[in-house]
């Protein structure tokens, strides 16, 4: 085992075989993890927030959907891995409490998941597995050597997508 | 005002939502000494200013389980209101609300979790109620929702609300017991606007 790299909220990091990447208590935030399965270098978003052109206060690019892919895609890049090898696998976007329809963070998780994944599409990276939604908050581990993005739940089995 | 980001507001006006956040502290711990029939002391609320990336953790360890209650608020005043608590001071509470012994932990049952909601909506229907009176403001708050998960993921709830706009966010801590110690945590979202309008209240103009 390698050593474990730890990514807060509005946050973004990426490591290469044999470590781990984590972030812990994705709520309504999303965690976007790309993998170059050949190079084997793993990279982790924590985003909050869908779209930073709809922002003023926008000097955070990690905390936005769009923003963020995007600076994560580069950086995977500088440090050797290749786009067109690129996969992702996404996970969050949760409803943490059950709020009025027309509430403005009712819908901010689906909207967060919607975004990231409009977003992948745009820069023709494969979504390999998502699990997104529901009422539930998720940590998520995504290990290096394999690929492998693991999801954990209070009260729950370890889910591996 | 809206030429002010949350950043600006907060630092200007840090030791004017202190003291909201410290009389609607002491409203709302005489609010559960009331509900529980017990004496409580009340440590001076810790007042903090966190980026979003301190909040995840300021509570608990981010996976950490909590109990947060959470308001969404109308009229003269739009935003939303959270009040926090470790497991602990929730399974605390609820013991003595339910009339169980104390040091009970058994996972809540629905009417556990309904108690909960209600000692949360006290607490912070307690917190309200002060800043109405300080403001003049009406104040309506919606139904009380509950949650229990990781502590970063019921934070992130705030977090983002507080990221459209800037990038920290407004902690207060209170601490209030007899023998046991009890902390409970209140986080004031008010929309941008709204902000304004509680400081104009308060008789300071932006």
């Amino acid at each position: 085992m390698g050593t474990t790299v730890k990514v807060g909220m509005a946050d973004l990091n990426l490591c290469k075989s044999p470590d781990m990447i984590t972030t812990l208590g994705l709520g309504s935030c999303i965690g976007i993890a790309l993998y170059d399965p050949v190079k084997k270098i793993g990279g982790l978003a924590h985003i909050m927030l869908p779209d930073s052109t709809q922002m003023k206060n926008n000097q955070n690019i990690a905390k936005f959907a769009d923003t963020g892919i995007e600076e994560l895609v580069r950086r995977m890049i500088a440090a050797g891995a290749s786009k067109g090898r690129l996969v992702a696998k996404i996970a969050g976007g949760a409803k943490m409490f059950e709020v009025s329809v027309g509430s403005n963070i009712g819908n901010i998780g689906a909207r967060n998941a919607e975004a990231s994944k409009k977003k992948l599409r745009e820069l023709g990276i494969p979504l390999r597995a998502e699990d997104t939604g529901l009422n539930y908050g998720r940590t998520v581990e995504l290990y290096t050597e394999t690929g492998e993005f693991r999801i954990k739940s209070v009260g729950k089995p370890v889910k591996i997508i | 005002m809206s030429d002010y980001n949350f950043e600006d507001i907060n630092r200007m006006y840090f030791d004017v939502l202190k003291e909201i956040g410290n009389i609607g502290a002491g409203n709302a711990t005489t609010a559960i000494s009331d509900m529980l029939g017990l004496r409580l002391n009340m440590e001076v609320p810790q007042v903090k200013l966190l980026s979003f990336q301190e909040l995840g953790s300021a509570v608990s360890a981010e996976d950490d389980t909590i109990a947060g209650i959470y308001l969404e608020l109308h009229n003269d005043l739009e935003g939303s209101m959270m009040f926090l608590l470790k497991m602990d001071s929730a399974h605390y509470l609820v013991n003595r609300l339910m009339g169980r012994a104390e040091g009970y932990d058994a996972p809540f049952d629905e009417m556990d979790l309904s108690a909960l909601k209600e000692i949360g909506n006290i607490i912070m229907g307690s917190y309200l109620s002060a800043l109405a009176t300080m403001t003049k403001m009406r104040i309506a708050p919606s139904v009380p929702f509950l949650a229990i998960d990781m502590a970063a993921a019921i934070l992130s709830v705030p977090a983002i609300q507080f990221g459209q706009f800037g990038d920290d966010a407004l902690l207060i801590e209170t601490e209030f017991g007899d023998d046991v110690k009890v902390s409970g945590f209140f986080i004031l979202l008010p929309e941008p606007d709204s902000y304004g309008k509680i400081l104009s209240a308060l008789g300071i103009e932006m």
